[in-house]
């Protein structure tokens, strides 16, 4: 049987795997974009859960939000990736360092 | 029962080994698209979630609109990607450690005492073949939820108005038409009167 732990359990491993892309791909930052994308994925998940295990369609309409909120994230973030490689021919962040004092 | 619960494993299987390949795979393209695999299989579990308007909304906006962005600029870019993954391995370990342990405790609240288990949270009995959760939501989306969906309308557009003034630019030495310049042009701009005596024909 299908339980809410079920759920919940999917969205703790795919959390910790965004946060495990995070740290391994810390030169690129299109996978780190993804990976963001995959984090709220996995808080989705568990929205929709406990929005179906407590009968209560709140937590769906959360999401509803979340997903607005997070195409205007990526939206303007790969505006500002576009005008980055325009400027500095390379989207490695170690070579993104203009702001160290 | 046991149906959804093939479902279930079938598409958790999918979207683990999806996520596992976003972070792994050496091409951002082939991350892109094992992205758009995880969505869609993410898709699947909300419809078991019953929450069908919002797995629908996934694949459309989702994989439909964002991932196809994301798609565009990974494509446009033309990226050197040798020095993008070196210390892969080097984080490697740090980053096994630091997921396992926050899955480890993460599981720990999850399964200790039943806390989320079938006494806590019953499973709830599906809904009738008439029930409609866009209509449910739509109806909650436009009473207690209207001016936060405003709100959300005002934050695309202003996603909208930064994205294009970002990435606008001017060109230097390109010749284009300023089309108000060229309506507020006057006479005196291009045509000159000049007074002169009229000259008489040769022949008279």
């Amino acid at each position: 049987m299908l339980t809410l732990a079920h759920f919940l359990t999917l969205g703790a491993i795919l959390f910790s795997l965004s946060i495990a892309g995070i740290f391994i791909n810390r030169k690129n930052i299109i996978i780190l974009l993804m990976c963001i994308e995959l984090m709220l994925l996995a808080v989705n998940m568990n929205f929709v859960a406990f929005s179906r295990f407590l009968g209560n369609l709140d937590g769906q309409i959360f999401v509803f939000f979340i997903l607005t909120v997070a195409a205007a994230e990526a939206g303007i973030g790969l505006a500002i990736l576009v005008v980055l490689f325009r400027n500095r021919q390379t989207i490695n962040v170690a070579e993104l360092d203009d702001l160290k004092g | 029962m046991i149906v959804q619960e093939l479902i279930f494993y079938a598409f958790s299987l999918v979207m683990v080994f999806a996520a596992v390949a976003v972070i792994t795979v050496r091409n951002p393209v082939y991350a892109v698209l094992f992205l758009v695999l995880a969505f869609f299989s993410a898709a699947a579990i909300w419809m078991l979630l019953e929450a069908e308007f919002l797995a629908i909304i996934l694949v459309v906006v989702y994989v439909g609109a964002v991932m196809v962005l994301f798609l565009f600029v990974v494509m446009m870019l033309d990226i050197n990607l040798v020095p993008l993954k070196e210390g892969f391995i080097r984080y490697l370990p740090v980053a096994a450690i630091v997921a396992v342990a926050m899955a480890i405790e993460l599981l720990m609240v999850l399964w200790s005492r039943g806390r989320f288990g079938v006494d806590m949270f019953p499973v709830p009995p599906p809904h009738s073949a008439d029930y409609s959760n866009t209509r449910e939501l739509g109806e909650l989306l436009y009473s207690n939820y209207l001016l936060p969906f405003e709100v959300a309308g005002v934050v695309l557009l202003v996603a909208i108005i930064a994205a294009v003034a970002l990435t606008l630019r001017t060109r230097p030495g390109i010749k284009v038409q300023n089309p108000s310049v060229q309506v507020r042009t006057r006479r005196d701009a291009s045509v000159r009167l000049v007074k002169m005596k009229s000259e008489k024909p040769r022949g008279a």
